[in-house]
């Protein structure tokens, strides 16, 4: 579970939409059901913290050596 | 006059120069049909231009065929300049065509078509080769001109929409002499700088020569050859250049593109709710539904609890008992009447009756016996009285006491005859009050007739 920090986005919703259908299937003991629960829950908050990222991203420009400028749209 | 004979190289030089210095024959402008079309493997061209009546051979050489934006083709109509001279070696005039177009329709339209047709024929338009768009890039680029409105309109659609993901522009010149080698060296360095997950090349729309760029082949075979996926957005919604047709997808516009490259965050962020509604309600069903089992099944071991067995087992052999009892009662009951019925056919049946009857048959009968009995001794003893009185008459002994005799031997048997005694014997004379005790003396016999 140390590596929940490295999912990406696609992976944890992939994982959360395929846990809340385990879930939701029929013969799930209480034992498994509480572990998907609460893992299904940790994949939500973390699809939710990517999605919330407060930090605003920046278009950059690929300059000529390869590395990545500051990009201004023109006339803003 | 000394010398009045030509070499066939100064006749044929001096047509030529004659020619040369025509300048009719130096612009030339002409409409023909392209026959025995071959493209020496040097770069040259070499085609015969006919009509219905006439043909001229054509040369075109490679400085000048490198500019065409299409193939000639065999029966391809076509309108040329150039100028005519001779091949002195062949000894044939020639045309040497500097420009051809395409008669009727467009050069371009078909150099279009032929790229495009063997774009197709070589599979690269097929579904096979397009790589998957991902669904939650992290960081796109953008192929295009970093001055142009597509870049903006991009820019500001990707960040409306999808606000996490990192934007890159990899500026590239998208028209004109260095358009194509600009774009083709944008993508390859796209795909050399680590972390990009799409790529959209994008261009604004314009004429058909503004966007030309986008139908070279060597674009197009860079897109085939990107091994990041990549999103066209090239012109308007109806232009569509050999690029959108190699690429894994294409979209109608720079905007369009840039939709479809990334996702909108608010459905994200609905999904995202949706699915925690969906794992908290069916978590929320799944304990409701562990509950009730375990109050079913708790009330189900609880009526299998030993207490409740034994109540149960008691009053089961309570009734049990009820039953059997009931059962032997009646059973009884029914043997009961059953021999009440019997005796009462057995006293029917008794033979005391008959006893009686025969007892009472056996009384008359007796008495009946004992009167016929009464009758015979009464009878018998009548006759007894008569012959009695018969008898006392006969009686010998009242003979005798009328003074008659009987003679007894010594055994008590009577003498009849005198032939029964002799003389000397001893008999008895019985007289009527006593015996006589007498000896034989004489025997006199009587005769027959005085015999009594």
């Amino acid at each position: 579970m140390a590596e929940e920090k490295e999912l990406s986005f696609e992976e944890a919703i992939g994982k959360l939409e395929e846990i809340v259908t385990k879930l939701e299937e029929d013969n799930v003991s209480l034992e498994k059901a509480i572990d998907y629960y609460q893992v299904g829950m940790k994949l939500s908050k973390q699809c939710a913290n990517i999605l919330q990222q407060s930090e605003e991203k920046m278009a950059k420009l690929l300059n000529e050596d390869d590395e990545l400028d500051p990009f201004h749209i023109q006339g803003e | 006059m000394r010398d009045k004979y030509l070499t066939v190289s100064a006749l044929t030089n001096y047509i030529k120069e004659t020619m040369e210095r025509d300048p009719h024959l130096q612009e030339v402008w002409i409409r023909g049909e392209i026959s025995n079309f071959r493209l020496h493997h040097r770069g040259h061209m070499y085609f015969s231009l006919k009509d219905d009546h006439a043909k001229i051979d054509c040369s075109m050489f490679k400085n000048y065929n490198v500019r065409l934006k299409f193939k000639p083709e065999d029966g391809m109509n076509v309108l040329i300049k150039g100028y005519v001279s001779v091949y002195p070696r062949f000894g044939n005039y020639q045309l040497y065509v500097q420009t051809m177009d395409p008669d009727g329709v467009g050069a371009l339209f078909v150099a279009y078509e032929q790229l495009k047709k063997k774009l197709e024929q070589a599979g690269y338009f097929l579904d096979e080769h397009k790589r998957p768009i991902p669904s939650f890039p992290s960081h796109v680029a953008l192929i295009t001109s970093p001055t142009s409105a597509a870049v903006r309109d991009m820019i500001t659609t990707i960040k409306r929409r999808f606000p996490i993901v990192d934007i890159t522009i990899v500026p590239a010149t998208v028209q004109g002499e260095e358009g194509v080698p600009s774009i083709v060296e944008a993508i390859n360095r796209a795909n050399t700088i680590q972390g990009f997950d799409t790529l959209i090349v994008a261009r604004g729309g314009g004429s058909i020569e503004d966007l030309w760029c986008f139908n070279d082949e060597r674009v197009a075979q860079a897109i085939f050859n990107s091994s990041i996926p990549i999103v066209t957005g090239i012109g308007h919604e109806t232009d569509s250049t050999i690029s959108d047709f190699v690429a894994d997808l294409r979209a109608p516009t720079p905007t369009a593109a840039a939709e479809l490259v990334v996702p909108n965050i608010v459905d994200l962020i609905e999904k995202t709710y949706h699915l925690e509604t969906r794992l908290i309600q069916s978590m929320r069903a799944l304990v409701h539904d562990k509950k009730e089992r375990y109050a079913a099944l708790t009330k189900r071991l609880d009526y299998f609890h030993p207490e409740k067995q034994l109540a149960e087992k008691e009053q089961m052999l309570d009734h049990i008992t009820d039953s059997l009892h009931r059962f032997v009662t009646l059973h009884l009951e029914r043997k009961t009447n059953e021999l009440h019925q019997y005796e009462t056919k057995l006293a029917l049946l008794t033979p005391k009756k008959k006893l009686n009857d025969a007892k009472d048959r056996l009384e008359r009968m007796n008495k009946r016996r004992d009167d016929i009995v009464a009758h015979i001794v009464r009878e018998k003893r009548h006759s007894l009285h008569r012959l009695l009185d018969k008898l006392t008459i006969l009686n010998p002994l009242q003979t005798i006491k009328r003074g008659y005799a009987v003679l007894y031997d010594q055994d008590e048997r009577i003498i009849h005859s005198v032939t029964d005694v002799e003389i000397g014997d001893l008999v008895d004379v019985k007289i009527t009050d006593g015996i006589v005790k007498s000896e034989v003396k004489k025997v006199v016999k009587t005769k027959e007739e005085d015999r009594m």
